[in-house]
């Protein structure tokens, strides 16, 4: 794993918070805007927060192509054929299946998408379905390739989808490209989903006592991942001291630092580019992406110091 | 009994010091942290006498390495790429991604599969100064978010039953799927913090369609309402096109940092957010109390 140039992979970094509303979108954006051109390497921007998907918003791309994603559920094919022997019911841990009278009931919106009844009903009462998870999109910006899920309004499981995005990524990264992406807020499931299916950790942390606080748990949750974690300080203000020492005490770079700026929220409330806030962030921006390109490396080196 | 949710969408729109700001100005309310995934509001609350519970939900399988022959059933079956194997002959199950569907229990031809309870958090009831505290902790990266939930509004409910007291106020999770559905079903007012920005304003869209999908009545707050007055006119007018009442606006301001750094919600710290805070208070209060919209009934 990790940064091989000529023809090999290329880095896969996710950039995570804990915390809602740290800058996860504004640092992933600003990368996948001056990544090219800083590192003379293809970049694919990713957007696994499925159900608030803001990247777009901000790389404004060009969409390609756009699929459905979908769960394959378990639907009634023929009620007549159930031997009402209650295998399903007893399997599903969801309850997303029973019999009643005699005939099997799907609940859609409960199920996991496990296959378990599919496999153990003995009749063939049951087959595979499928339920509207959301949708992938596919495209470009002029400095980087574009993808990203969108949960479904009313859909309940945001991994299924998570995992399709991810699983759709290997197909269209191109061979070396660098992948950026940008996760879900918080340490649970989806997050932890979209994590896994990185090589390093970019951690976007701002320090208040509620940012300092869900760093904490994001730390605790994915350290047993065991991938290159390294961080970026959005809003630095009284508070960094603290945030420094903490990075200090769990071993993780501070590869930017980003001020507590009017200037930058009014950037963004236009929908504008980190980058494009001033000269200042302009090589805030470009110096990232170099310390992210060497993460692995650094990562490395610092297991063995 | 009024259940109020202030939910946002987008993460850091101000949910959290927006509903520590009402709960300083409610009355006979029991207060609660729906955000159990990464939960802040006790930052503000300073909860003391908590009685904790653990919170049990779903299962874990795990192989019992001394029954395995490694005939790979488990890993062929597993949707959630749980399973792997640890040797020629072995499977073992990532927990991090076990997700207790029992498919490998149920269909490994040796039954060499255990499945045990999985405790996934700890739920607690604290007192604050503001009154009762119903708040939880989810473990890194573990499941059943959601059922978490519907515990923690079980109890909050529970809670002022017992001690007739007519408001629950909860502070929701990010985003639009389970704990936010969880947190939503049995509510009878979202309140939505919102910013003029591209990702508020989109995020706001996608939160209030979810409230409408499962017709619960919604009312918007915007936060950081200066960043972009013209976005904010925006968003204002498209919540009027939709019957969606302004409970106010909000500055942006250092103060709200500030306010937490002192541990102090925003009436305690005052100021002029306090003011707007206490108007838009009184407007959620209002909105509580009218009748409720005729709904169709099926």
């Amino acid at each position: 794993m990790g940064v091989m140039r000529g023809g090999k992979k290329g880095l896969r970094l996710a950039i995570a918070s804990g915390k809602g509303g740290t800058g996860k979108t504004t640092v992933t954006a600003a990368l996948a805007s001056v990544w090219s051109q800083a590192l003379c390497r293809p970049v694919l921007a990713v957007d696994c927060d499925v159900e608030e998907p803001n990247l777009h918003l901000f790389l404004r791309p060009v969409i390609r192509r756009a699929e459905t994603a979908k769960l394959e559920i378990p639907m009634v094919a023929e009620a007549a054929l159930c031997a009402d022997c209650g295998a399903c019911r007893e399997l599903c841990q969801f309850g997303a299946v029973t019999v009643m009278a005699g005939k099997p009931l799907v609940f859609p919106e409960m199920c996991h998408g496990c296959g378990g009844c599919l496999a153990v009903c003995p009749t063939g009462a049951l087959v595979a379905g499928s339920r509207e998870l959301g949708r992938i999109e596919e495209g470009a910006t002029e400095t980087a390739g574009y993808l990203a899920g969108r949960l479904r309004i009313g859909e309940a499981q945001s991994p299924p989808l998570i995992r399709a995005v991810l699983a759709r990524l290997s197909k269209v990264a191109e061979p070396g490209a660098d992948v950026l992406i940008d996760a879900p807020p918080g340490v649970s499931c989806p997050a932890v989903t979209t994590v896994s299916g990185a090589d390093a950790v970019l951690l976007v942390a701002e320090p208040t006592p509620f940012g300092i606080h869900d760093f904490e748990l994001a730390v605790e949750a994915f350290t047993p991942l065991g991938k290159p974690m390294a961080v970026a300080i959005n809003r630095s203000g009284p508070g960094t001291p603290e945030l420094l020492a903490l990075c200090r005490g769990h071993n993780l770079p501070v590869v930017a630092e980003i001020a507590n700026d009017r200037v930058v929220a009014e950037t963004y409330a236009r929908g504008g580019l980190l980058h494009e806030a001033g000269a200042h962030y302009r090589a805030v921006c470009f110096a990232l992406a170099r310390s992210l390109a060497e993460l692995p490396q650094t990562a490395r080196e610092a297991a063995h110091v | 009994m009024s259940e109020i949710v202030v939910l946002s969408g987008k993460g850091g729109a101000g949910k959290t010091s927006v509903t520590a700001a009402f709960a300083a100005m409610s009355r006979n309310a029991v207060l609660c942290d729906l955000d159990v995934d990464a939960p802040d509001l006790h930052i503000l609350l300073a909860p003391r006498n908590s009685r904790r519970e653990p919170f049990v939900a779903g299962h874990l399988a795990a192989i019992d390495p001394a029954r395995c022959d490694g005939c790979g059933e488990c890993a062929a079956r597993c949707r959630y790429g749980a399973v792997s194997a640890a040797d020629r002959d072995r499977f073992v199950i990532n927990p991090a991604h076990c997700e207790g569907c029992k498919v490998c229990v149920a269909l490994c031809p040796r039954q060499a599969i255990l499945f045990t309870p999985r405790t996934c958090g700890v739920s607690a009831v604290s007192d604050t100064r503001y009154g009762p505290f119903v708040h939880a902790r989810l473990d890194p990266g573990a499941e059943n978010s959601g059922r978490l939930v519907a515990l923690l509004r079980q109890k909050a409910k529970a809670l002022a039953k017992e001690q007739g007291r007519s408001l629950i106020l909860a502070d929701g999770a990010p985003g639009i799927a389970c704990p936010v559905v969880s947190s939503i079903t049995g509510a009878t007012l979202a309140v939505l913090v919102t910013e003029p920005t591209p990702s508020g304003s989109h995020d706001l869209g996608r939160v209030a369609a979810l409230c409408d999908h499962f017709k619960l009545p919604t009312a918007v707050l915007l936060n950081k309402a200066d960043l972009n007055p013209d976005e904010a006119a925006r968003i204002e007018d498209a919540c009027r096109d939709a019957g969606r009442p302004i409970l106010g606006q909000l500055p942006y301001s250092p103060d709200v940092t500030a306010a937490m750094a002192a541990r102090q919600t925003l009436p305690e710290y005052g100021g002029p957010l306090a003011a707007a805070l206490a108007e838009a208070w009184d407007n959620v209060l209002a909105l509580a109390a009218a009748p409720k919209p005729q709904r169709n009934l099926f």
